[in-house]
């Protein structure tokens, strides 16, 4: 009797059913991880809104406007110029604001503050705002992404 | 009082019931000085059962999707007859279950109960807390209010922290690149049908592991005769969670739980922003790391010192050799401390609004 080889025959067998478990395994899991995954919209890429109106933007103030999905928003300083900055905070993804009293950029979530060119200076946030450029046309403010 | 015992023999004769009632009977509870603590794993249980009743009960009216998620909860609140009362006690019963896991988290600690042989005790029941976390985080969103939308925003993003998989996490929990009503769907899964199977699979676990083992003994303590589980023990377990009932109907009550606004994503987040109190102790930490530390980005050093200090934690069966061999453990001890002093004082400096 040859056990040797009788031990390895049980092993192939044994290979082969858990190979075939492993794969089973493996065919009904993957659809289900790719299922979870939710697939990419393809979004026409937004590169230049009406971002708002001159007349409705005093000095000192700001506002929140629609890029595409995303947030931006519009600062006009005490001297009258207009400037716009991706609105999503840099630190932990919140919509940022302007504050008239502190005349410059504030998130609310974790105390951050930006100055008025979108330059991080105090508080959690790592980077500073993205920067839009601003056309003025007539009254309209328009916004387009840097390219 | 016949109708009954014959009732009874009928169900022994078939299926030998006997034998249960006899092992019944046997079970007993050790009695010392801090036998109090064995109460609170049976609390957070009693509150776990009422979220479960009254979140199905909420079911029958909410609607999980962003246009309609919020009015449907001020539906429920105002319009369905004590649709108010079924809401705050969910609400406020989710506070007082995770306040009851944490006490009972850190009692067990403290006692030294997490050793060998009950490693597995411990393990699942880190999990747990971690889940009534994860189901304290799913359900705040569910409203699709201002406050529940921004601290969603804020509380996904440090998922995009993680290494290599970060951003794969947070779209497979957001349900794309934002937070939407595709995120608002994905939660309301999680909270209704994920994390109440997996929590009630642990949960019968843990008490499996439990009624294994029987409960752990602090070696120092006199001993007295141990309590019989029934009725004496469940008796007075019973007496906990009507204490735990009338503390929950009166917040529920007075302290009706409130709406606020419903969310816009293309409004600024609100001042005085803040997560439930049980995180707290992170958000308040996030905030005072400054925007670099040593060329790192504060807050991924911050996250990563919470993973490691959590795993620390979790861990504690494994690097805790003195209390296995019986003996005090000063460190164990110095730690556990450490971890109670940096979460209460945390939690209540931010209440005091130190950290404004
Ligand atoms: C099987 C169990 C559960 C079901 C079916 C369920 C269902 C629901 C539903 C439908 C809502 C949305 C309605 C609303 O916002 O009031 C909700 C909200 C919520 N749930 Fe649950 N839930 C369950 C368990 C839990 C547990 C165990 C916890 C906590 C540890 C929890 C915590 C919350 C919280 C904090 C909210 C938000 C309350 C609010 O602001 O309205 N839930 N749940
Ligand atoms: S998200 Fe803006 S400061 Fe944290």
């Amino acid at each position: 009797m040859d056990t040797g080889n009788k031990i390895s025959r049980k092993g192939f067998i044994n290979w082969l059913l858990g190979t075939s478990l492993g794969a089973t395994v493996v065919a009904a899991l993957y659809p289900v991880f790719r299922y979870v995954l939710p697939p990419e919209v393809a979004e026409a890429p937004t590169n230049r809104v009406l971002a708002g109106k001159l007349s409705e933007l005093p000095p000192n103030s700001g506002k929140i406007f629609r890029f595409g999905a995303k947030p931006g928003i519009l600062v006009r300083t005490q001297g009258g110029e207009v400037r716009a900055f991706s609105g999503i905070c840099t630190h932990l993804n919140c919509t940022v604001q302007y504050r008239a009293d502190f005349q410059h950029i504030w998130c609310a979530c974790h105390n951050g503050h930006y100055d008025l060119q979108g330059k991080n200076i105090q508080g959690p946030p790592p980077r500073p705002l993205e920067t839009y450029k601003v056309d003025i046309v007539g009254d309209d403010i328009y916004v387009t992404r840097g390219a | 009082m016949k109708l009954i015992e014959k009732l009874w023999q009928a169900l022994d004769e078939r299926y030998e019931l006997q034998p249960l009632v006899d092992f019944a009977k046997q079970k007993a509870v050790p009695r010392h000085r801090h036998d109090w603590m064995y109460y609170f794993g049976g609390l957070t249980l009693f509150f776990f059962l009422i979220q479960v009743a009254t979140g199905i009960l909420l079911l029958l009216y909410y609607r999980p999707t962003a246009e309609a998620a919020f009015e449907s909860v001020q539906f429920i609140m105002t319009r369905v007859p004590f649709g108010w009362l079924i809401r705050s006690i969910h609400s406020w019963s989710a506070n007082l279950m995770i306040a009851s896991a944490f006490i009972h988290m850190f009692t067990v600690y403290f006692a030294g109960a997490y050793v060998k042989p009950r490693e597995l005790t411990w393990w699942t029941g880190v999990a747990l807390l971690l889940l009534a976390l994860g189901f304290g985080f799913s359900g705040y969103l569910l409203p699709w209010n201002e406050l529940a939308f921004f601290a969603t925003r804020v509380g996904t993003d440090m998922v995009s922290k993680v290494p290599f998989i970060g951003h794969w996490l947070l779209r497979v929990l957001r349900g794309g690149e934002d937070v939407t009503g595709a995120t608002l769907t994905r939660f309301f899964g999680i909270h209704v049908a994920v994390l109440p199977m997996i929590s009630t699979f642990l949960i019968l676990l843990h008490l499996a592991f439990i009624q294994r083992q029987g409960m752990h003994e602090p070696q120092e303590e006199p001993k007295l005769p141990p309590r019989p589980f029934f009725p004496n023990f469940v008796l007075r377990e019973f007496m906990v969670w009507l204490v735990g009932l009338a503390l929950l109907a009166a917040l529920a009550a007075f302290f009706p739980w409130e709406l606020g606004k419903k969310a816009d994503p293309f409004a600024p987040a609100p001042a005085g922003i803040k997560p439930e109190w049980y995180f707290l102790f992170m958000f308040e930490t996030l905030k005072l790391l400054p925007a670099k530390v040593l060329g790192i980005e504060g807050e991924i050093l911050g996250l990563a010192a919470f993973s490691v200090g959590g795993l620390f934690w979790f861990l504690a069966p494994l690097w805790d050799r003195k209390r296995v061999r019986g003996e005090k453990s000063l460190f164990a001890l110095v730690v556990g401390w450490g971890v109670v002093l940096y979460i209460a004082a945390f939690t209540a400096l931010s209440y005091l609004g130190v950290f404004q």
